[in-house]
């Protein structure tokens, strides 16, 4: 039963979202004032600020919440299809192969456009070389799925040790920025947000039969859920959030994997209201972080996945901590 | 208001065949006790009833269709099931875990339909668990986590009850009140019920009927009162099995 206390929350977040927007657009190293921001957002007329704001800030913050909002939609589809409390999306080895894709790119001197499409290109290959194998046989289960995805990834992860390794100093830099994830070079496009919208309403769609599912799968069949089929969009759908969101910013650590826990531990269990919550949160929690990466040492930029963990740990340990008390 | 209807069914595990050649009909308003000796195929016949288990031979028809061309949703409106395994202790609520029941019958994407709730409710409350509604999955007992299990069961509202192993975690109050819910259920919505059970003696108090599974995927399909008897329990137990009787009341035990 969705209850007043979860419609507080989905509020609750969605007021914070935001103003971790605003809180975004106005940190940086050119001081823009709330007055300002407003003013820049109401008039037409050109300054500086609004250049700033339209060019750097704006797409910048848009492309950090698009990015946690598939991250947190996708960790939350993996939790409830590997019935995994541990996995996130990455545990496929999606982004081992965007990031072998990705690092090829930057080996090989290509920046932007190549070095996107390299990476969702490796991030495909990876969907499909998981899904192959797992479904050798036609009958794919999920522990096959997750026994695959591990050692796939484990493979990337050997790859990408190499690529590091043989690597120039320079090229190395850029790598481990891609790989800890990093929002300086995003950009994103009106396919992007519609992605997340498509991700939100088709999530809410299945948000009554992800409940079922999560308890098991016999139960589900027996409530009427097609089991086979809702999995199969489950993994795709989460692949292709998981995929995008890495080409967007690289590998960002730890939003897919703690934003619906945290959820689900101050009483968003409900996927009809985890669904929404993690794109709210997801996305604000990400915007927050690159706030903090760009300002903390500027003029210098720390990689976003950094912060996401040091902001992500204490956080989840308090909450962790305050529901246990109960 | 179901009718099954089983032809010369044929299930097989590897090179085990579990029953051969059975064939059944159940109505309305029956009860049916399923028995047989551990690995007889009890499970594995409840779960082909649900179209989970492919049949080797044999057709399973409910209400003039095969269960396997059903769809799911379908199939789950009209044929609930109760599995061995009961419930997993989840961090959820009791009502929220009781409200799934109701998910092949829900109509709004998003909503919950006061009907629904209200059917949610008055299965927690037949099984006593009215005062837990609030209480979290993984803090209840093993007995209670079996009257959920059954409440969420009954608010799924089926016209096929099929219930494995009802009866576990369930202290003797608990079982009693467990078949007298269900008859009234059955009697009351003109349904028909499936339980397999090691209990004899539960099937013989509740199930008019039985369906005896032997080794070698032979069974015996008739009125509890014929079948159930000393000669046809040794011999689908392998291990010799007396009764006592008492007016109306049958007791079996091994010797």
């Amino acid at each position: 039963m969705i209850a007043q206390k979860q419609i507080l929350l989905l509020i609750s977040l969605t007021v914070f979202s935001v103003a971790s927007i605003a809180f975004s657009l106005l940190s940086g190293s050119v001081d823009i004032t709330v007055a300002q921001l407003a003013e820049s957002i109401f008039s037409s007329e050109p300054s500086l600020n609004s250049q700033v704001l339209q060019e750097i800030r704006v797409p910048r913050t848009l492309a950090a919440f698009v990015t946690g909002g598939l991250l947190a939609l996708a960790g939350a589809i993996m939790q409830v299809l590997l019935r995994n409390p541990l996995a996130d999306p990455y545990i496929l080895g999606i982004s081992g192969g965007a990031a072998v894709g990705a690092l090829s790119a930057i080996l090989v001197g290509a920046t932007g456009f190549w070095l996107s499409n390299a990476a969702f290109a490796g991030a495909l290959f990876s969907i499909f070389l998981v899904f192959g194998i797992a479904n050798k046989f036609g009958n794919w289960s999920v522990t096959r799925l997750l026994l695959t995805g591990v050692v796939v990834s484990a493979g990337w992860g050997a790859v990408i040790n190499i690529l590091l390794t043989t690597s120039s100093t320079n090229n190395v830099q850029s790598m481990l920025f891609w790989l800890m994830g990093d929002l300086s070079q995003s950009s994103v496009n009106p396919a992007h947000y519609l992605l997340l919208l498509i991700g939100l309403v088709g999530g809410l769609a299945v948000s009554r039969s992800l409940n079922v599912l999560i308890r098991g799968e016999l139960l589900a069949v027996s409530l009427g859920v097609n089991v086979q089929s809702l999995r199969l969009l489950l993994f795709f759908s989460a692949s292709v959030f998981t995929a995008t969101a890495v080409t967007i910013a690289g590998s960002v650590g730890f939003v897919g994997l703690i934003i619906p826990h945290m959820l689900r531990l101050v009483g968003a269990r409900d996927h009809r209201i985890l669904i929404p919550s993690c794109v709210l949160l997801g996305g604000s929690f990400l915007v927050l972080a690159d706030s903090l990466a760009r300002t903390l040492i500027a003029p210098q930029q720390l990689p976003v996945g950094v912060v996401t963990a040091v902001i992500g740990v204490p956080a989840f340990i308090l909450i962790l901590r305050s529901t246990i008390r109960k | 208001m179901a009718n099954l209807k089983i032809q010369s069914l044929s299930l097989q595990i590897e090179n085990k065949i579990l029953c051969h050649d059975l064939s059944v009909q159940i109505g309305e308003n029956e009860r049916w006790g399923l028995l047989g000796k551990n690995g007889a195929g009890k499970t594995t016949l409840l779960h082909a009833l649900i179209g989970q288990r492919h049949a080797d031979q044999g057709s399973i028809q409910l209400d003039g269709n095969s269960v396997y061309d059903l769809k799911q949703r379908e199939l789950a409106s009209k044929v609930g099931i109760l599995f061995q395994q009961g419930i997993e202790a989840l961090p959820a609520t009791v009502f929220e875990t009781v409200m799934l029941g109701r998910h092949p019958h829900t109509q709004s994407l998003l909503w919950d339909d006061q009907k629904d709730i209200e059917i949610a409710e008055s299965a927690l409350a037949a099984f006593d668990l009215d005062q837990l509604k609030e209480r979290a999955v993984d803090t209840l007992s093993g007995g209670e986590l079996q009257r959920l299990a059954l409440a969420m069961l009954l608010a799924q509202t089926p016209q096929l009850f099929l219930l494995d192993e009802p009866s576990n975690h369930l202290d003797v109050a608990f079982q009693v009140k467990l078949l007298s819910v269900l008859t009234n259920k059955v009697a009351e919505t003109s349904a028909s019920l499936i339980m397999a059970t090691h209990d004899i003696n539960l099937a013989f108090r509740f199930c008019e009927n039985v369906i005896l599974l032997l080794e070698g995927g032979e069974s015996l399909v008739g009125r509890s009162v014929d079948v159930l008897t000393e000669k046809n329990l040794s011999h689908a137990y392998g291990c010799p099995i007396k009764s006592v009787s008492s007016g109306k009341h049958r007791l079996f035990y091994p010797t």
